[in-house]
C-alpha cells in the first residue's frame, strides 16, 4: 500500500517536470496590469498637485520656489505603487511602469524631481484663478523686476507673510 | 569597495535570518515564495535559518515599531560579525502608509543600519532575488535620481519698446519665447 502511494508521488512529480524559473538570466514577463515604479512626465505636468493631494502615503512633495517655479518631488521611499496618482492626474503625466528591480543601497535614487514652470499672466501674474480679483490686486509686494538679470519673478504668497508691505504696485493700462 | 567587499565575505552560502517587526505578512509570503521550487534560491545556497546566531543576513520587513525596536535591535546584534541586512517593502524601507501612526517609530533603519534597499508593497520575488543580485555584485543597481526642468531661466521679458507699426499692424521683433 505504501508503496503504490509512492510510485503515485513519483509519478505526480515526474509529471509536472521542471518548475523552476530561471529568473537571473532571464525575465519572466510581469502581468499586464502590473503596477511598478511611477514614472512622471515633465513635458505633459502642469503642477496641479493633485497627485501630492491623494497619495496616501504623502511621499509626493510640493514647494513654491517663486510664483513662476513649483518643485515636484517623488522621494519613492515609502511608496506603495497603489497608482492613485496615476488615476487623479489630469494630464496623464504619471504612468505606473513595469519596473520592479529597484533594489539599492542608496534610498536617495529613487527619488523623482520635477521643477515645473507654472506659466502666469503676464499682467496680473496669477496662475489661478483666485476667489476674488480686487482682493488680489490690492496685495502688496505682488511683483518684483529684476533688471540685472532682464526678467521678472513674481513672489509666492509663502513669502509675503512675514515681509513689511512694500509700495503700491501700480499696473499700467492701455 | 563596499561591492568587493561583500563579494569577498559573502561570496559562499548566505544564510539568511528574516525579522518582521510589524508588517501585515505580505513581504513574509514573497520572502518564502523565493524559497518555494518557482524561485528556488537554495540553488544560489541562500538558506533560510530559524536563529539570527546562525544568519549572515537578516531580511527586516515591515517597520520598526514601538514594541519591537528593542526585539529588532538584540536580534541585529546576536548575528555574528560580517552581517548585511535588507529592508524588504515599503514599510521597511520608509516607514509604509502609516509612518505617521502613534505605534510606527518609522523605518528600520532608524533601529539597525541598512545596506539594502527593495521597495515594493510587496516586492515581487524576481524583486528581492535582483536586490541580492545586486549585494552579491553579480548585477549592477538600475535606479538613479531623476531630475527634469520644463524651462530654463532668466525667462526674457516683454518688452514694450520693441513694438513699432508696420502699414496697418503692430509687430513685435523679438520672437522669444516667454
Amino acid at each position: 500500500m505504501s508503496l503504490f502511494s509512492k510510485i503515485e508521488e513519483t509519478l505526480v512529480c515526474l509529471k509536472a517536470g521542471r518548475v523552476t524559473l530561471p529568473y537571473p538570466a532571464e525575465a519572466r514577463p510581469v502581468p499586464e496590469k502590473f503596477r511598478g515604479r511611477p514614472i512622471f512626465d515633465a513635458s505633459k505636468c502642469i503642477g496641479c498637485a493633485g497627485c501630492a493631494n491623494n497619495c496616501p502615503s504623502r511621499e509626493i512633495l510640493v514647494f513654491d520656489v517663486c510664483q513662476e517655479i513649483r518643485i515636484l518631488k517623488y522621494l519613492g521611499r515609502r511608496c506603495t505603487y497603489c497608482g492613485r496618482c496615476a488615476d487623479v492626474c489630469p494630464e496623464k503625466a504619471i504612468t505606473m511602469s513595469h519596473e520592479f528591480e529597484n533594489a539599492t543601497n542608496n534610498i536617495g535614487d529613487l527619488q523623482q524631481k520635477l521643477e515645473i514652470f507654472m506659466s502666469t499672466c503676464q499682467r496680473c501674474g496669477r496662475c489661478f484663478d483666485e476667489p476674488s480679483v480686487m482682493e488680489k490686486l490690492k496685495m502688496t509686494g505682488y511683483r518684483f523686476d529684476e533688471l540685472e538679470n532682464d526678467r521678472w519673478v513674481f513672489r509666492s504668497r509663502a513669502y509675503l507673510e512675514n515681509e513689511p508691505p512694500e509700495g503700491d504696485i501700480k499696473i499700467e493700462l492701455d | 569597495m563596499l561591492k568587493n567587499l561583500c563579494q569577498k565575505m559573502f561570496g559562499r552560502s548566505l544564510w539568511v535570518y528574516h525579522a518582521n517587526s510589524g508588517g501585515c505578512n505580505g513581504c513574509d509570503i514573497e520572502v518564502l515564495n523565493v524559497l518555494t521550487p518557482y524561485y528556488d534560491v537554495e540553488r544560489f545556497g541562500i538558506k533560510l535559518v530559524g536563529s539570527p546566531r546562525h544568519a549572515d543576513v537578516m531580511l527586516c520587513q515591515g517597520p520598526a515599531m514601538r514594541a519591537t525596536a528593542t526585539a529588532l535591535r538584540r536580534a541585529y546584534e546576536a548575528m555574528p560579525s560580517p552581517k548585511l541586512v535588507f529592508a524588504i517593502g515599503s514599510c521597511a524601507c520608509g516607514g509604509g502608509i502609516w509612518h505617521d501612526s502613534y505605534s510606527v517609530l518609522g523605518p528600520v533603519e532608524k533601529v539597525v543600519p541598512v545596506n539594502y534597499y527593495i521597495p515594493g508593497c510587496p516586492p515581487r520575488p524576481e524583486a528581492i532575488i535582483y536586490g541580492v543580485a545586486v549585494a552579491l555584485g553579480i548585477v549592477d543597481k538600475k535606479t538613479a535620481p531623476v531630475e527634469f526642468k520644463q524651462a530654463e531661466f532668466p525667462i526674457p521679458r516683454y518688452h514694450p519698446d520693441e513694438l513699432h507699426r508696420e502699414k496697418d499692424m503692430i509687430v513685435y521683433e523679438r520672437q522669444e519665447k516667454v
